[in-house]
């Protein structure tokens, strides 16, 4: 005779479940560790590591013309920033000047980055919400920009572009007409983003007042980027060290003091909207010249230590190497916004209930192979 | 009573939240060519991709079937993953001077990352990025090409 068991799960039962590390909401391979009490998150231990390809140490066998393929594979959605903070880094390093085309080209390219990443996560922010619209609208406007991306440098998510002294290749004859027709063609369709969800009802429910994270959390956390100037932390890289040329555009850092995800998700929509307002500034401004000043084959650094940081579509990217005046760096090391960004999430989804979690994780905006490098 | 008349205005605006998505998600019902990015297992035909597309490396061969590979090895030490093997060989020309030819160009498609270091790099144009994207393949071993086409030979201006 079977005994019938004797534990039922009850209102002070706590739970340890895993969510992950193939769960759709992480995207990607993440792995949530939650204990539960009923359907209230008591605590998450996020584990990752499932996509570490040691790029850091693999780094330091390749030349650096070699590691901005490798700076790529990190945060994916963010390709030209990385490129772009080691890029910054050699030309840091070796004194070099780079010719005011490739500044503004450089500009226009992480600005077109940062909108279609924050359109992805839109529309992947709205799957994660049940709103399965967002996810066809968001890539249609992304596709845009990927062709334009792909007409220049031939490929629509890695693109190995600007390297060290400048560009790989000339953009193509195209590329301003293309920029000047998306620049009216988005700005028709980003109000519909807020016609779809930020007005929706169930989507405010579901994001105000959800995941509160004050200001000075967020920099005890370090977290930077849109989820954290939602927090009314001023950490945008691009007003504070203007690199390429920020400096001569005019765009404000968009900041909210509520810091819900309902705030973050509204830095993200503000953001674009400056985004576009400095393509616009900067589409007529294209200089002639030189696409690439002319490197030595092997890029050696002098003996001491660098460091650069960049704002890409999460937040501050530092990138530091020490070089002993070899061909390849002696060690580097990157400081990636989302390895910061992950490790709050305990703090925001304690006492909020499973799916909030997923809105949670999903406003953080977060990209795992950039977690584990 | 004003309990009772906030809920029901909150329904109300609920619903108009609502109903402003709908309207236009119903405006692209009836607009459908508006939403469609590309359909693409149909449009195999008409399709054709930008001349940068970074599809694989190829070897360029003119129609006398020669192509401008010396076999310098530049793109075999610049490439990070190790994807171009060039294997090479001595050879004696009527003049009496002894030459390097390349025996084959080995590319391993599985192992490239498409940084496009070679085709930059290159000192004598022999490579370039073809269009094709269709790569799925049943045996990994398809996946490893020689580019150079068998019986090919330098081309005559192509300076070392």
């Amino acid at each position: 005779m079977v005994e019938k068991s004797e534990v039922i799960l009850g209102e002070n039962e706590h739970l340890r479940i895993n969510m992950g590390p193939q769960h759709p909401s992480t995207h990607g391979v993440l792995r949530f560790e939650l204990d539960l009490r009923g359907e209230i998150v008591d605590q998450v231990i996020p584990h990752c590591g499932y996509i570490h390809r040691g790029i850091e140490k693999m780094s330091e066998a390749n030349t650096y013309q070699q590691i901005i393929h490798l700076t790529d594979r990190m945060d994916y959605l963010s390709a030209h920033q990385n490129n772009e903070a080691m890029s910054l880094l050699v030309e840091k390093a070796l004194g070099i000047e780079v010719p005011e085309r490739v500044k503004v080209i450089r500009t226009i390219l992480s600005e077109l980055s940062r909108l279609q990443s924050h359109e992805l996560w839109w529309a992947a922010f709205g799957m994660d919400l049940g709103a399965l619209t967002t996810f066809f609208y968001g890539l249609r406007d992304r596709e845009r920009i990927l062709d334009i991306f792909e007409e220049s440098f031939g490929s629509r998510l890695l693109h190995s572009y600007i390297c060290p002294g400048g560009l790989m290749n000339d953009v193509h004859p195209n590329f301003k007409s293309r920029i000047k027709e998306f620049i009216p063609y988005f700005r028709k369709k980003l109000p519909e983003y807020d016609q779809l969800l930020t007005g929706n009802i169930i989507f405010m429910e579901r994001s105000k007042n959800i995941g509160l994270l004050t200001r000075e959390e967020a920099i005890a956390f370090g977290i930077t980027g849109p989820s954290g100037r939602g927090s009314g932390f001023s950490c945008d890289v691009r007003k504070h060290e203007p690199y390429s040329a920020y400096d001569r555009v005019d765009f404000k850092e968009i900041l909210y003091t509520e810091g819900d995800t309902y705030a973050r998700y509204r830095v993200r929509i503000d953001e674009m909207w400056e985004s576009l307002r400095i393509l616009e500034q900067l589409v007529d401004q294209i200089p002639d010249g030189d696409y690439t000043v002319k490197m030595k084959p092997i890029i050696k650094l002098p003996e001491g230590e660098y460091y650069q940081r960049v704002e890409t579509a999460r937040g501050e990217l530092g990138v530091y190497v020490v070089s002993t005046g070899d061909k390849y760096p002696e060690r580097i090391h990157f400081r990636t916004p989302n390895f910061s960004n992950l490790f709050v999430i305990d703090k925001l989804a304690r006492g909020h209930k499973i799916a909030d979690l997923v809105a949670i994780s999903g406003s953080l905006d977060l990209v795992i192979p950039d977690i584990d490098r | 009573m004003n309990a009772f008349f906030n809920y029901f205005s909150e329904i109300g605006h609920g619903i108009g939240t609502l109903l402003k998505g709908m309207r236009v998600t119903s405006g692209y019902f009836f607009r459908p060519r508006e939403i469609i990015t590309q359909k693409y297992p149909e449009n195999r035909a008409t399709l054709k991709m930008f001349d940068q597309f970074k599809g694989e490396v190829v070897m360029p061969h003119d129609k006398n079937n020669n192509h401008r590979c010396t076999g310098c090895g530049i793109c075999e030490n610049n490439c990070p993953n190790g994807s171009i093997q060039i294997l090479t060989r001595k050879e004696t020309t009527p003049e009496g001077k002894s030459v390097r030819v390349i025996d084959k160009h080995i590319y391993h498609l599985s192992m490239c990352t498409f940084c496009g270091l070679c085709v930059k790099t290159c000192p004598s144009d022999a490579l370039a990025f073809g269009q094709t994207f269709e790569h799925a393949v049943f045996d990994r071993q398809k996946l490893t090409k020689v580019l150079n086409k068998p019986g090919s030979s330098l081309k005559k201006d192509v300076k070392e």
